[in-house]
């Protein structure tokens, strides 16, 4: 007996099944909470210098205030596929790896091997899977959106965690979606800076293959 | 040969192997494969790139038939 769902969406049932439309609207409602924080602080900044020069300082402060908020969101972005921190089991790392790569194909598994990211190709768009989170690029290599999710299963080597999810996302995509909690949408490039350096090859090239 | 494996700490552990000609083996990881059901894993078979099917019942004639540990958003 087969099952298309994913079974952990029984665990939140109140939550809409997450598709392409639903990605947009939370797309659009990123980059209008990034607005609402750039451009006042922006324009508060540049009205205090216009009145009193003097302030300067002050107007400093408020344009620091405009790209700081929307960069902390971006990290927090970042963190989704960031290893985590504390112990790994890098024993079994190499067994595990092995199971990964005979689900991955050559390339991906070549770009997971020098990135940590498993690189999968949806019907909503291009993931990159951590140990903890995955990336999606959607919008034709325009947007990513940023999820935590994982297994609860801290001793599982890290190769083991990127294959759970890599199986579950393979089951159903959108239910995938839709267990994972969301935790940020913006371009490529601002979740770019903030990555790790050996994930940016992957970053780019899911990108690529979103266009 | 068919196998059942589990992703756990060691990697993966192998709890089955078994022929569809072999009554026995089947049964025994008819078995395994409910007793993990049980303890909260879930059944899944990978289909070639990018499909995999969740099953509740072990399906004999799969090559590879893994169980994985539910996941969560963090």
């Amino acid at each position: 007996m087969a099952e298309a769902a994913l079974p952990e969406l029984a665990a939140v049932p109140w939550r809409g099944r997450v598709d392409a439309r639903y990605l947009q609207r939370r797309g659009w409602l990123w980059t209008l909470q990034t607005v609402a924080f750039v451009v006042p602080f922006t324009a508060a900044g540049i009205l205090l210098i216009a009145l009193e020069p003097l302030a300067l300082p002050v107007a400093l402060a408020s344009f620091a205030h405009g790209w700081v908020i929307p960069e902390l969101h971006a990290f927090r972005g970042s963190n989704t596929i960031r290893p985590p921190r504390g112990p790994r089991n890098e024993r079994a790392e190499p067994i595990a790896q092995g199971l990964l790569g005979d689900l991955l194909g050559h390339e991906p598994r070549e770009l997971q091997r020098e990135s940590g990211l498993a690189m999968e190709r949806g019907t909503l768009g291009v993931w990159l899977l951590g140990e903890a989170g995955a990336v999606l690029v959607t919008g034709g290599g325009k947007r990513v959106h940023c999820f935590c999710v994982g297994t609860a299963d801290h001793d599982l080597p890290p190769s083991d965690r990127i294959a759970h999810l890599l199986l579950a996302l393979r089951t159903d995509e959108e239910g995938f979606a839709t267990v994972a909690n969301h935790a940020f949408s913006g371009a490529p490039w601002r979740l770019r800076r903030r990555i790790r350096k050996e994930q940016r090859p992957a970053l780019r090239r899911a990108v690529r293959e979103a266009r | 040969m068919s196998k059942l494996i589990r992703m756990d700490h060691t990697g993966h552990s192998t709890l089955a192997e078994w022929t569809e000609d072999n009554p026995e083996a089947c049964e025994a990881a008819i078995r395994e494969f409910r007793r993990e059901l049980d303890e909260g894993c879930i059944g899944m078979v990978s289909d070639g790139p990018g499909k995999a099917t969740q099953v509740r019942e072990l399906p004999l004639d799969a090559d590879l038939v893994i169980l994985r540990r539910p996941i969560a958003g963090g």
